[in-house]
C-alpha cells in the first residue's frame, strides 16, 4: 500500500469509530431524556404532576396589602376519580367541586370499596389540570401518598387535605385534580411485604380493546 | 445486474453459485438493487394492506374486517411502508448512484454495507409474522403509543420491537457508510460544494438517521423492559408517565419525516435541470436550506402533541418552529419552479414524476401549516385530515421522487430505454389515482372523521368510496410500473447511450450504459 493508502485507511477507521460512537451516544441521550423529561415537567409542572410529599401548612399573616387581596380570592377545585382498567374497586369523590380561599386549608374526601373477595392493594395517582397549576396545589395529608389495602368488600372514606397557594396566577380560576387508582403492580408489591400473598397484578386482556 | 465470471468460485451448481452471489456481494451496485427489489416487494405488501382496510372502508358500516384487525392492517402498513419501503429504496438508491456521482469506486465500508442489507428481510420477517401469532399483529399504529403498546399491548409487540432494534441497526450502518463513503472517497477536485444535490440531501439525511435511529432504539427498549421487566417508563402507576413517550418517539419521528423526504428533493435537483436544459437555480441556498430544514427538523416534534395539554408557551413556540420550516421548504420550491422558468423543457417520465412531486408535495406543505397552527390543529388532530397531510408530502413526495429517480436512472443501471409511452400512463394514472385517493380525505378530516378507527358515520359514505376507488386504481398502477422496469431490463425500448439524456450533467454520465460491474478505479478528474 502506498503512504496515501494507509492514510485514507486511518482517517476512513477514525471516521466510522467517531460516527458508531455518535449513535452509542444518542442511544443513551434516549435514556437521558427520562430524568431530564422529569427534571423539566417538576420546574414547569408541564405533565400536571403534584409532589408526591406533604406539604407544609400554609403560613398565613399576609404581609401587604396585595397578598391581602389575593387572600380574598377563591377558586373552584373540581374532584375526578378513575378506577384502573378491570380492577375490582368503587372509587370516586364524595364531592364533585368546592370553592376554596387561596391559602386556606381544606378537606375532602374519596369513598373506596373492593368488590373482590379477597384483600387487594390500591394506589392513587393524583393529576391537576391545567398542568401548570399543578405546583400551586399543596396537599398536607392525602390517600395518595400511601398504598390503600382494602380487605374483601371493606369500604373506606379517604380524606385530603391541602390547600391553593396564594401566588396562584390570576388566570387560573378553576382547578381539577383528578385521581386514578391502579392496582399495585408486581415491582411494587416486592417492596411492601404485607401486600405479598394477596395482591395481584391485573392479568392483562388482549381481547377486547380496540381502537387506539 | 451483469454476470461476472470471475467473482464466481469454479465448480459450483450454477444456482448455488448465482445464490451465493447475490448473498456475499459486497459490490455497491448489486446491493443497490438488492435494497430496492426489497423495498419494492415491502411496497406491494405494505399496499396489500392498504387495499385490505381501503376495501372495509369502502362503505360504512362492518364488512370485511374485525376493528382489531383492521386497526392491525393499518399499523402494519405505516411500519411496512416507512420502514421497509420508502427508507430501504433510498438507501438502494444512495448505494447505486453515491459512488458512481462522485467517482468513487465503491461505498468505503463494502463488507458493512453487504451487512446492513441483510439484516433488513429478517426484521421484516419477524415484523409480518406477528399477523399469524397468537393475539395478532401490533394494532396500536405505527407511533407506538404507551400504554396501548405497553400495558395492551399484543404479545406479538416483543417481535415488533426486536424488529425495529434491526431495522435501526440497518439504517444506522448504512448511515455511517454513506457519510464516510462521501466525507473521504470523492474524486480529486470533487469538493463539497461541486457534489451533485442528491449526494448532499443524503449526507444530511444519514446525519439525521445516526441521531434519531437510536433514539427509537432506546424509545422501543423502554417499552420492552415496560412490559417485561417491572421498569414504569410510561407507566403513571409505578411514577411514569404515557405522555413521556410521545416525547420521545417525536423526538425521533419529526426528523424522521424529513429522512423520507430530504433524499427525494435531492432527486428532484437532480431531474429537473436535465429536462429544463438550464443549470440548478440557487446551487448553494438549496444546500443551506436542506441544512436548515434537518436542523429544525429537531425543535418541532411537538406539532404532534398540541392536544396533549402542554402549556400554552410550549405551544407557541412548537408552532412558530414549525411554521419556520416552511421558509427553508419555500426557497426549495421557488429555487424548482425558477429552475424551469424559461428552461427549453421537455416531459419525459422522469420530468413528470419530478414536476409532479414539486406540485403535489406542495400541497402537503400547506395542509402541514394549517395543522401547524395550534387552535386549528385541536379540530384537525387524529382526523383523516391529518392522514390527507402525511399522504400528499409522502406518496407524491417520497414514492413519486423514488419513480421518477428509477426513470431517470434505469437506462444507466440496465442499459436499455424504458417504453417512454407506458411510462406516461404510468404517471397519469398514477396522479388520478393519487389525488382520488387523498384528497378526499381532506374534507373528510374537516368534517371530523376520526382516523383509525374501522367505521365511520354515514355522511361521509361518499368520500370514503371515492378514496377507496382511488386506492384500487393507484394498487393496480404499481403492476404498470413493475412491467416497464422489467420490461426494460429485458430489452425494452432500445440501447441506451452513455449519456442517456442529452443536458444531463455529472459523472455517472460519463459512463457507457449499462454501467459495468466496477467503474472509476482510477479516480476521474474533476474540475
Ligand atoms: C411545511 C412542512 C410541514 C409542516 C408545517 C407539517 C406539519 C405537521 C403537523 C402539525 C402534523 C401533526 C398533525 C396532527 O397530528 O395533529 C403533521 C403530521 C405529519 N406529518 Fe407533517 N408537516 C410538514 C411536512 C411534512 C413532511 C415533509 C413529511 C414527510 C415526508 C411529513 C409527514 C408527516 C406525517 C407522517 C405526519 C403524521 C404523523 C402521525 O402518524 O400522526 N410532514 N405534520
Ligand atoms: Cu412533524
Amino acid at each position: 500500500m502506498t503512504d496515501r493508502q494507509t492514510d485514507r485507511q486511518a482517517r476512513l477507521r477514525r471516521h466510522t469509530t467517531l460516527l458508531a460512537v455518535a449513535a452509542v451516544g444518542m442511544f443513551g441521550f434516549a435514556f437521558a431524556l427520562v430524568p431530564l423529561y422529569n427534571i423539566f415537567c417538576e420546574i414547569t409542572g408541564l405533565n400536571g404532576k403534584t409532589s408526591g410529599e406533604a406539604a407544609p401548612m400554609a403560613v398565613s399573616a399576609p404581609a401587604s396589602q396585595t397578598a391581602q387581596d389575593a387572600v380574598e380570592r377563591e377558586v373552584t377545585i373540581q374532584f375526578l376519580s378513575q378506577v384502573s382498567r378491570g380492577m375490582p374497586w368503587e372509587f370516586r369523590p364524595t364531592e364533585s367541586r368546592m370553592r376554596v380561599r387561596l391559602g386556606e386549608v381544606a378537606e375532602t374526601q374519596y369513598y373506596a370499596r373492593n368488590f373482590a373477595n379477597k384483600l387487594f392493594t390500591g394506589q392513587a395517582v393524583p393529576s391537576v389540570t391545567p398542568g401548570y397549576a399543578a405546583r400551586y396545589l399543596h396537599k398536607v395529608e392525602c390517600f395518595c401518598f400511601t398504598q390503600q389495602h382494602l380487605e374483601a368488600s371493606e369500604e373506606i372514606d379517604m380524606p385530603v387535605y391541602f390547600y391553593v397557594g396564594e401566588d396562584l396566577p390570576s388566570d387560573i380560576g378553576t382547578l381539577t385534580l383528578s385521581y386514578t387508582m391502579y392496582p399495585v403492580s408486581s415491582a411494587a408489591r416486592e417492596t411492601s411485604g404485607a401486600a405479598e400473598q394477596t395482591t395481584e397484578t391485573m392479568p392483562m386482556d388482549h381481547s377486547e380493546h380496540s381502537v387506539p | 445486474m451483469i454476470a461476472h465470471a470471475d467473482t464466481i468460485p469454479p465448480a459450483r451448481h450454477p444456482l448455488i453459485a448465482w445464490i451465493l452471489r447475490w448473498i456475499l456481494t459486497t459490490n455497491h451496485k448489486e446491493i443497490g438493487t438488492l435494497y430496492l427489489c426489497f423495498s419494492f416487494l415491502m411496497f406491494i405488501a405494505g399496499g396489500a394492506m392498504a387495499m385490505v382496510f381501503r376495501l372495509e372502508l369502502a362503505q360504512p358500516g362492518l364488512q370485511y374486517l374485525g376493528a382489531d384487525f383492521y386497526n392491525q392492517m393499518v399499523t402494519l402498513h405505516g411500519l411496512i411502508m416507512v420502514f421497509g419501503a420508502v427508507m430501504p429504496a433510498f438507501v438502494g438508491l444512495a448505494n447505486w448512484m453515491i459512488p458512481l456521482m462522485i467517482g468513487a469506486p465503491d461505498m468505503a465500508l463494502p463488507r458493512l454495507n453487504n451487512f446492513s442489507f441483510w439484516i433488513l428481510p429478517f426484521a421484516f420477517f419477524m415484523l409480518l409474522s406477528s399477523l399469524f401469532m397468537q393475539g395478532g399483529a401490533p394494532n396500536f399504529g405505527w407511533t407506538l403509543y404507551a400504554p396501548l403498546s405497553t400495558t395492551y399491548g399484543p404479545p406479538s409487540t416483543d417481535y415488533l420491537i426486536f424488529g425495529v432494534h434491526l431495522m435501526g441497526i440497518s439504517s444506522i450502518l448504512g448511515a455511517i457508510n454513506i457519510i464516510v463513503t462521501i466525507f473521504n472517497l470523492r474524486a480529486p477536485g470533487m469538493t463539497l460544494m461541486k457534489m451533485p444535490l442528491f449526494v448532499w440531501t443524503w449526507l444530511i439525511t444519514a446525519f439525521l438517521l445516526i441521531m434519531v435511529m437510536p433514539v427509537l432504539a432506546g424509545a422501543v427498549t423502554m417499552m420492552l423492559t415496560d412490559r417485561h421487566f417491572g421498569t414504569s417508563f410510561f407507566s403513571a402507576a409505578g411514577g411514569g408517565d404515557p405522555v413521556m413517550f410521545q416525547h420521545v418517539f417525536w423526538f425521533f419521528g419529526h426528523p424522521e419525516v424529513y429522512i423520507m423526504i430530504l433524499p427525494g428533493f435531492g432527486i428532484a435537483s437532480q431531474i429537473i435541470p436535465t429536462f429544463a436544459r438550464k443549470k440548478l437555480f440557487g446551487y448553494n441556498s438549496m444546500v443551506y436550506a436542506t441544512a436548515s430544514i434537518a436542523f429544525l427538523s429537531f425543535i418541532v416534534w411537538g406539532h404532534h402533541m398540541f392536544t396533549t395539554g402542554m402549556p400554552l408557551v410550549a405551544e407557541l413556540f412548537f408552532m412558530y418552529m414549525t411554521m419556520l420550516i416552511a421558509v427553508p421548504t419555500g426557497v426549495k420550491v421557488f429555487n424548482w419552479v425558477a429552475t424551469m422558468w424559461r428552461g427549453a423543457m421537455t416531459f419525459e417520465t422522469p420530468m413528470l414524476f419530478a414536476v409532479g412531486f414539486v406540485v403535489m408535495f406542495t400541497i402537503g406543505g400547506f395542509s402541514g401549516l394549517m395543522l401547524a397552527i395550534v387552535p386549528a390543529d385541536f379540530q384537525y388532530h387524529d382526523t383523516f385530515f391529518v392522514v390527507a397531510h402525511l399522504h400528499y408530502v409522502l406518496y407524491p413526495g417520497a414514492i413519486f421522487a423514488m419513480m421518477g429517480a428509477i426513470y431517470y436512472w434505469l437506462p444507466k443501471w440496465c442499459g436499455n430505454m424504458y417504453n417512454e409511452r407506458l411510462g406516461k400512463i404510468h404517471f397519469w394514472t398514477a396522479v388520478f389515482g393519487l389525488n382520488l385517493t387523498f384528497f378526499p380525505m381532506h374534507f373528510a378530516g374537516l368534517g371530523g372523521m376520526p382516523r383509525r378507527i374501522v367505521d365511520y358515520a354515514l355522511p361521509f359514505a361518499d368520500l370514503n368510496l371515492v378514496s377507496s376507488i382511488g386506492a384500487g386504481i393507484l394498487g393496480l398502477t404499481q403492476f404498470l410500473f413493475l412491467y416497464i422496469v422489467v420490461d426494460a431490463v429485458r430489452g425494452g425500448s432500445g440501447k441506451a447511450t452513455g449519456q442517456v439524456w442529452d443536458s444531463a450533467e455529472g459523472l455517472e454520465w460519463t459512463l457507457p450504459s449499462p454501467a459495468p460491474l466496477h467503474t472509476f478505479h482510477k479516480p476521474p478528474q474533476v474540475d
